[in-house]
Order: structure tokens, then sequence, then C-alpha cells
């Protein structure tokens, strides 16, 4: 059974998707490569330095690259697909041009992926649901951080805008609050609006 | 009525100020459509933004549409030009020891002179020049290549293009990532004024009346939305208008000084609107007459013959058949469509939609719907003149044509 064994071993070598992730943060770039690791066997290759990055990229020669969408550095990337002998383009197009869905989702999500010329959809179908899960977890996250940050100055804000009324007008906590939220209702504003006037104009008094 | 809001993807330079003014001064409300402006990250990005449907519109390089007909770059829906932008508004410019040897060789940094600039360049550099440009696919590699293979200088040995999105090309001349590059503004004077580099030539002194941006809808949503695509096109081109008055300068550069858009000081805006350059951290000013263009010369008039051109270029350096090439190209700007969008403004259109390109040595009457229409002096350099592969052009050797 020689031959099957070599038949064998030459399928899983070459068959084997080589997938090279473009990511500078290595917590996220490690994130990456679990999820697809789950997805399949891939031979899977990190890039965190931009520099060069066309270079790096043509020396792995990989069927895959899948780059986030907001990186600026992916322009380089649109260099691979204008190589001056047209079957020297290893990296063709932004996925596969059978499937928009999948690539209106990955836009959606935030990550880019180059896809070697003629790789078969089933192939890549479940490398791009991978990534584009992980990169939905990305952006999920990073539009938590910014609502908790905005909260949490708004918050601060308020908190002030209250200050210098109770100051002000002798009131209490309660009533300063209260009095902000009845200004903001009459002006069809956001509380945090109205405390945010408020605080800047009140600087031009001190 | 409520107003119909259509996203529209910019990239943070200055010549997005059509589509930035057309919301901001009110000329997208005088059409009853509110504009979502988008920045996006990169070219790539916006690109797939637009044929993904992500965005309705967007601000392009010209060759990007050109690119994607031809198979180079992107996929999803097809994407066509329906008006041009902005005409010009590129720099080139050189790191500091470049500009310290081009002195050394007696290069005067005249401004004007891209034979005498381009010369002393390879004569001044190491083997290979590191050009950097925003996209493989953009006027600005198109220039730099048309204008150093002109000079005997663009063998790939010689000459290395780099892509460097806009506004990391001043990092990567610090970083020494590159020599020279060739950027739209503000980043090239961010450059000059970090004291990291010096400016050697607009890019008007290569080709001078150079289509640089489009407004880029996909191929078919401009046929199902053919009413929403005319107030758009109007709307950016009553805003080319008010740019191009005198006036509107500061106004614009404070507009797009906002973090929103460009987030640079406007100061570094006016250079550009107004084209006086500092060219080098000494603060020596150029001034170029038609630095960028936002609606002189008919220059939002999508002309077939300048998708051919681009086609044609694109096609020598990737190994394409030129013919076929600039067929599909042709195809992707819709003078059809900014003609039917612009009847019944009063704006006067030419009266074919395609002309020799490089042809014209000054501002020249040419034959129009309504008479006479004055077309920019657009030469080349080297004095050559591109003729379009398409029959029904605009004669502008022997006079009007009916």
């Amino acid at each position: 059974m020689r031959a099957g064994e070599s038949w064998y071993f030459c399928l899983t070598v070459s068959e084997r998707m080589s997938i090279v992730i473009v990511e500078a943060d290595r917590d996220r770039a490690l994130q990456i490569v679990d999820s697809l690791r789950q997805a399949g066997e891939y031979d899977i290759h990190v890039i965190g330095q931009t520099a060069g990055l066309a270079r790096q990229i043509k020396a792995q020669q990989p069927d895959i690259v899948l780059i986030d969408l907001a990186n600026p550095s992916r322009d380089t990337l649109e260099e691979l697909a204008l190589a001056s002998n047209p079957m020297e383009r290893p990296v063709a197009m932004f996925v596969d041009r059978s499937d928009a869905g999948l690539s209106g989702a990955a836009i959606e999500a935030g990550v880019s992926a180059y896809v070697v010329d003629g790789m078969q959809p089933s192939r890549v179908k479940p490398v791009l649901d991978a990534a584009i899960a992980r990169f939905r977890v990305f952006q999920r996250m990073r539009t938590e951080l910014a609502e908790t940050k905005r909260a949490l100055e708004e918050r601060k804000v308020i908190d002030r805008a209250k200050g210098m009324i109770m100051k002000a007008r002798q009131v209490e906590e309660e009533e300063a609050y209260a009095l902000l939220r009845k200004a903001a209702m009459d002006q069809g504003k956001r509380v945090a609006d109205v405390a945010l006037a408020l605080v800047t104009s009140a600087g031009l008094l001190s | 009525m409520r107003p119909s809001t259509l996203s529209v993807g910019f990239m943070p330079l200055v010549d997005a100020a059509p589509l930035i003014v057309a919301q901001e001064i009110g000329f997208a409300a005088e059409e009853g459509i509110s504009l979502d402006l988008r920045r996006a990250p990169s070219w790539s990005s916006l690109r797939d933004m637009l044929s993904f449907g992500q965005v309705d519109a967007a601000h392009m390089l010209a060759p990007v549409p050109v690119a994607a007909a031809m198979g180079l770059g992107g996929a999803g829906s097809a994407l066509t030009a329906v008006s041009v932008l902005s005409m010009n508004g590129n720099v080139i410019g050189v790191n500091r020891a470049l500009q310290a040897r081009l002195q050394e060789i007696g290069h005067d940094f005249a401004f004007d002179d891209a034979r005498a600039a381009g010369l002393a360049l390879l004569q001044a550099s190491d083997t290979p020049l590191r050009v950097g440009v925003p996209f493989p696919t953009s006027m600005h590699a198109e220039l730099v290549f048309y204008w150093l293979n002109a000079l005997g200088g663009a063998a790939p040995d010689r000459v290395e293009i780099h892509t460097v999105p806009p506004p990391l090309m001043t990092e990567a001349i610090e970083t020494g990532e590159i020599d020279a590059f060739c950027v739209g503004e503000p980043w090239g004077s961010r450059t000059v004024d970090r004291g990291v580099g010096a400016l050697l030539l607009p890019g008007a002194a290569i080709w001078a009346f150079a289509p640089e941006k489009v407004l880029a809808v996909r191929q078919d949503w401009a046929e199902t939305e053919r009413a929403l695509l005319g107030r758009l096109i109007r709307a950016v081109w009553r805003a080319g208008k008010w740019l191009a008055q005198e006036g509107s300068a500061l106004l614009t550069a404070e507009l797009l000084s906002r973090p929103a858009y460009l987030d640079v000081a406007p100061e570094l805006i006016d250079r550009a609107l107004s084209g006086r350059l500092a060219i080098n951290s000494a603060g020596e000013e150029r001034t170029v007459s038609g630095f960028l263009e936002f609606s002189r010369g008919a220059a939002n008039f999508p002309w077939r013959s300048q998708a051919e051109w681009i086609g044609r270029q694109l096609s020598q350096r990737t190994g394409l058949d030129a013919l076929p090439a600039q067929e599909r190209a042709r195809g992707v700007f819709r003078s059809d469509l900014f003609r039917a969008a612009l009847e019944g403004t009063g704006a006067d259109l030419p009266g074919a939609s395609s002309k020799l390109e490089g042809a014209l040595e000054a501002d020249t009457a040419v034959a129009s719907e309504k008479g006479r229409l004055i077309l920019c002096r657009d030469r080349f350099f080297d004095g050559r003149v591109f003729e379009p592969d398409d029959e029904k052009r605009l004669n502008l050797t022997h006079g009007p044509e009916g």
C-alpha cells in the first residue's frame, strides 16, 4: 500500500491551505489563530510588521490573506494584484466573486480577505466564516469600550454640572438633577448634552 | 419632504472637498438629498465598501474603477465614474538626503520643469529609487511611470514603486522606507512642515490637466437610481463651481480641517486650494496656477478618452492587450449619465465625449452644446499626444464640429 500512502501524504501536504494573518496586536492575532484552528487544519502565519508587507506575503505564497479592513497598510496588498505577468499574480481578489453575501458580511465585520484566484469557494468559506465571527467579536468589544468610555465621561460632566447648579442655586443634588433634566426635555436634548453645554460655557464666567 | 440620505465614502484629502462642500454648504440640500459622509481607512477598503454596497457613492482615484473593469484588483459589482471631482492636485517630493544631493548637482527646484527635475532626480538618486504612491492604480502611479519612462528611467531595477497610504507618507519618508513620493495634498505639505522632505514638482508639471478623483458609483445602482444619481451629480457639480469661486478657499480650509474630515490645520489645506506651496522647511514658496481644479475647463466632464488613456497605461505595465483594455476602460467613464444629470441646469457641455489628450498647448475654445467652451491646457511634459480609439471624438485641431 506504499503508493496509497504516498498519495495520501501528498494530499495532506499540498492540500492544506496556508493562511497569512496580518495583525500587529499579538492578542488579537492569537485569537484569530485559535478561531481558525477550530475551523480546520491550516498552516497559519502571522505577520505583525507591516513594513514591506507585500514582499513578506509574496515570500510566504499563502492561499488566503486576512487583514483588518481598518488597517491602512491593506492598500499595499493591492500591489500583488498588479504583478507584471498575469500568471504571477498570487493574490488576486477580495474573496470569491460568486459569493457576494460572504464578502459583504466580511466587510460589515471589518475583515478583508485576499484569496488566490481559482480557489474553490467551499474551501474558503469555513475560513472566512471563522474570521468573520472573530472580527465581529472584536468590533463589538471596540464599540463596548467606546460606549463605556463615553458613559463614564458623560457621568463626570453631569456630576460637574449638578455641582455647579447646587452651588449657584443653593439646592440639593436631587433638585439640581431635576433642573438639568427639565432643561434637557424643554430643549429636546440629552441630559449629558445640556450638562456639557453648561460646563463648557461656565468656563467663560470664571 | 424628508431628504433622501446617500452614504458617501471619502479619503481624508483636500480633493474630497466637493463632497464635503456639497453637504456642508447646502448644495445637497438644494437637491433634496443629504450626504452621510464616511471617512475610509484606505482606498482598497473604500473601493470594496462601494462595490459591496456599504456606501452608495465614493470619492475615488480615477484609475480604480477602470482597473476594476480590467480585472486588476477588486471584485463585487462593476463600478462607474459619473463625474470627475478634481483635476491635478498631487505633489512629488523627496527626502532631505535627496534634496541636498539635488542642490549639490545644481538643481534649482523651479517647480515647473518635469524634464529637468526628473533627469536631476535620476542622477542624484541611488539605485533603486524608491517612490511611494498612495495606491498601485492611481493617477500618482501613472504620472510617476509616465514621467520616468519618458526619461528612460522607469526600469524595475532603477525605480521601485511602493504603496503607502496618504496619511502615512510623511512617516514613510521619515523612517527611510521610501526616498521620494507622489501624493495628494495636504500630505506632501505635511512632510515639508515636519522638516523631513522637500517638494520637487506639482503633478500638473507632468500632465497639465490630469483627471485625479472621480465620483464613483456601482454600475447597477446608476441604472436603478437614476433620479437620485442625477441629484448627487448636480449637487457635487455645484459644489465644484462654488469651490472655484474666489473667496471660497478660506471657508473650505476651515470646513475640511474638522476632525471628522481631514483633521489637519486649515493653513495646511489652504496651500493646495490657493496653489501657493511651501516647498521646503526654509519656507520657500512656489505658486502653481491650476494646481488643483474643481470646475474650470469642463473639469467635471468624464471624458471617455481620459479613461482610455488610463486603460492603455495600465495595460502597458500589466501585460494586458492595449486595445481591448482601452475599449473596456472607455465604458467606465459615463459621460452620458453626466450629460443627462446636467440637462436643464444651464451647464455648457462639450460637443463630443472623447478628445485628444495632451493636444492643448494653451487654454482653447472648442465646440460645445451651446457654442464655445474653454478647455484648459492639457499638455504632457514630453509633448506626446494620446489619440483615443473612439471615432466620435472632439476634433481639437480643425475647429468646431457639428
